[in-house]
């Protein structure tokens, strides 16, 4: 389920890092907590982020979300698919529907983020949290 | 919400039950020095009978039998008894934010044709709910504006309201947004020529008012081609919005600002108003305020629900699109049923009508030697003329045949002393005209 080459955060960011570049976008399971998403806002290209720092929003017909950088980084690119198909986030979280592509400006951040069996150990755990 | 009253001994029971000494003791905390010694100096309580001839009294102090010239953002016009009656009702004037929208449902209603209504009249594609008056409805619109270019200038033009100048810069001040005023031409319009293409690519907004604070039309499909060749919004502003009934609505804007008030509000003493920002649907998301939207219920029933409100601040705090938290309600109603009473041909005639009559007082105050037109751009009800006097000392002669004169403009503008803005709206009587025609030419031919 989980991609095995992806790091993710506790925010539910997951990023696909190749060679001083990563992709991020939203996991499954929060694609499934927000549930039918309607709006994405995404940042500029050539914007600088830092690790932790909110770059645009997810909206579904419950909820507004922050998505929030892994990494520290300068947007490259964003996927401008999704402004007039934001309904592909629920699709195909981890493939299609990723949201920005940035240049990193420091790989060993990637090494404070899970892996996936550690991602997939943290959402059991909430899931135990909601139905405790 | 009811307000009663609590006795002595269920204050006891209160303070009791915190363990607190007194009322008093609970505001220790607070220094000394920052509290009041002894009480409010408040007169005593008052019977029914004494409190109903208190408020006779102030009422008959309000001045009567005044005609009045005086436009300038506010303005006088026709209002029904069914608005007020209609406004009053319980239902209306009691109720509380519909956020529940299952017992709101009426409030809900009139709030989505308002919005329906406002967007008819601007040609834009979705409005609010309403905003407090017509400056921060414009203020709001430049602060939309900046979001969504991400600039973080402005180009004002001088002869946007002299007061929604000032709310703008109040809001400006700390914002880190640049403002930039632009002067007019003869015309009376914006000065084209100062906007440089250069200029307009790193503006946010080009900001306007049509009909302007001169009363002359801007054009605005002219100034949003200008604006867009530069990647900048234009907001207009309106104040008068009566003019709608016959003018082209400002379609071509991204953002209309618009004071309210002419739709069925009394001026009374410079408001409460209620303010209006429509814009296209692609800004939607960077709008502020409230907004109803039509839905079905789970029986595919018609209804009304507030919609997007995660642009507002009680959901997403300081990622709000504005502190906005409520909106004009009561006189958006008003103004739902004021334009409901006129229609769509009442409107028109109402218009026609406030354009013949300034047509009318203009000609027949420039039949009177050394009075002349000041502006050669078109204008609506409003319109400045030049006079060889002071115009405050006019006005102070006019006010003793109770007439309350033109709005001099040399109050905010230095360069415009001796020039007066005179409105005429339908509630102008022709012989009233021709009275105060006449009282301008005796007060020219006195000398001094």
């Amino acid at each position: 389920m989980y991609p095995r080459e992806y790091r993710y955060t506790k925010e539910h960011e997951w990023i696909k890092a190749e060679g001083g570049t990563g992709t991020i976008g939203i996991t499954d399971y929060a694609q499934q907590e927000l549930g039918d998403v309607v709006f994405v806002e995404l940042p500029k290209v050539g914007a600088q982020i830092n690790a932790g720092q909110s770059f645009g929003t997810v909206e579904s017909v419950k909820a507004v979300s922050e998505i929030f950088s892994p990494v520290t980084g300068e947007i490259l690119e964003t996927n401008s698919a999704l402004v007039n198909a934001p309904e592909k986030i629920n699709q195909d979280p981890h493939g299609s529907a990723w949201l920005v592509r940035m240049r990193l400006a420091d790989s060993k951040e990637l090494v404070g983020l899970m892996d996936a069996p550690a991602y997939e150990a943290y959402i059991a755990e909430k899931a135990k949290e909601h139905s405790a | 919400m009811r307000y009663l009253p609590k006795s002595p001994s269920e204050r006891k029971e209160m303070l009791d039950a915190i363990g607190a000494r007194s009322a008093e003791a609970l505001f220790e905390s607070i220094p000394q020095k920052f509290r009041l010694r002894e009480p409010l100096p408040l007169p005593g309580p008052l019977s029914e009978m004494e409190i109903i001839a208190y408020f006779q009294a102030r009422a008959a102090e309000n001045a009567r039998g005044f005609t009045s010239f005086l436009g300038a953002g506010v303005y006088n016009h026709i209002r029904s008894v069914v608005t007020d009656a209609l406004i009053q009702r319980g239902e209306f004037l009691t109720s509380y934010t519909p956020y529940q929208a299952e017992i709101s449902q009426g409030t809900l209603t009139a709030i989505f044709e308002f919005q329906t209504l406002m967007c008819q009249l601007t040609g834009q594609d979705v409005a609010n709910a309403s905003m407090y008056d017509g400056s921060t409805a414009l203020t709001e619109a430049v602060l939309m504006a900046e979001r969504i270019t991400d600039r973080h200038r402005v180009f004002v033009a001088r002869s946007v309201h002299p007061e929604y100048r000032q709310v703008l810069a109040t809001y400006a001040r700390n914002l880190g947004l640049e403002m930039e005023e632009i002067g007019f031409t003869e015309s009376g319009q914006l000065d084209r020529a100062a906007l440089t293409p250069e200029k307009l690519a790193a503006a946010a907004a080009v900001v306007v008012q049509s009909p302007n604070f001169f009363g002359v039309l801007e054009n605005i499909p002219g100034l949003a081609e200008a604006a867009h060749a530069g990647g900048t919004l234009l907001v207009t502003s309106i104040s008068e919005p009566i003019s709608l009934g016959i003018l082209r609505p400002p379609s071509e804007a991204d953002i209309v600002a618009m004071e309210g008030q002419a739709f069925g509000v009394p001026p009374s003493y410079g408001g409460p108003y209620v303010g209006v920002i429509a814009t296209r649907e692609k800004f939607v998301r960077q709008m502020p305020g409230r907004l109803a939207g039509q839905t079905a219920d789970a029986a595919g029933r018609r209804g009304f629900v507030l919609t997007l409100a995660t642009r507002e601040q009680h959901i997403r705090r300081e990622k709000a699109t504005s502190n906005i938290c409520t909106n004009e309600a009561l006189y958006a109603l008003a103004a739902t049923i004021h334009l409901c009473l006129l229609g769509k041909e009442g409107i028109r005639d109402l218009a026609v009508q406030n354009l013949s009559k300034a047509r009318f007082a203009q000609a027949e105050l420039e039949k009177i030697p050394g009075v002349r037109r000041v502006f050669s751009g078109p204008t609506f009800n409003e319109f400045t003329l030049e006079f060889p006097r002071s115009v405050k000392l006019i006005n102070a002669a006019l006010l003793r045949e109770k007439i309350i004169g033109p709005y001099a403009l040399g109050t905010h503008y230095p360069e415009l002393t001796k020039r007066a803005l005179v409105c005429v709206t339908e509630t102008m009587p022709r012989a009233e005209i021709e009275r105060m025609a006449a009282a301008v030419r005796r007060i020219l031919g006195t000398p001094l």
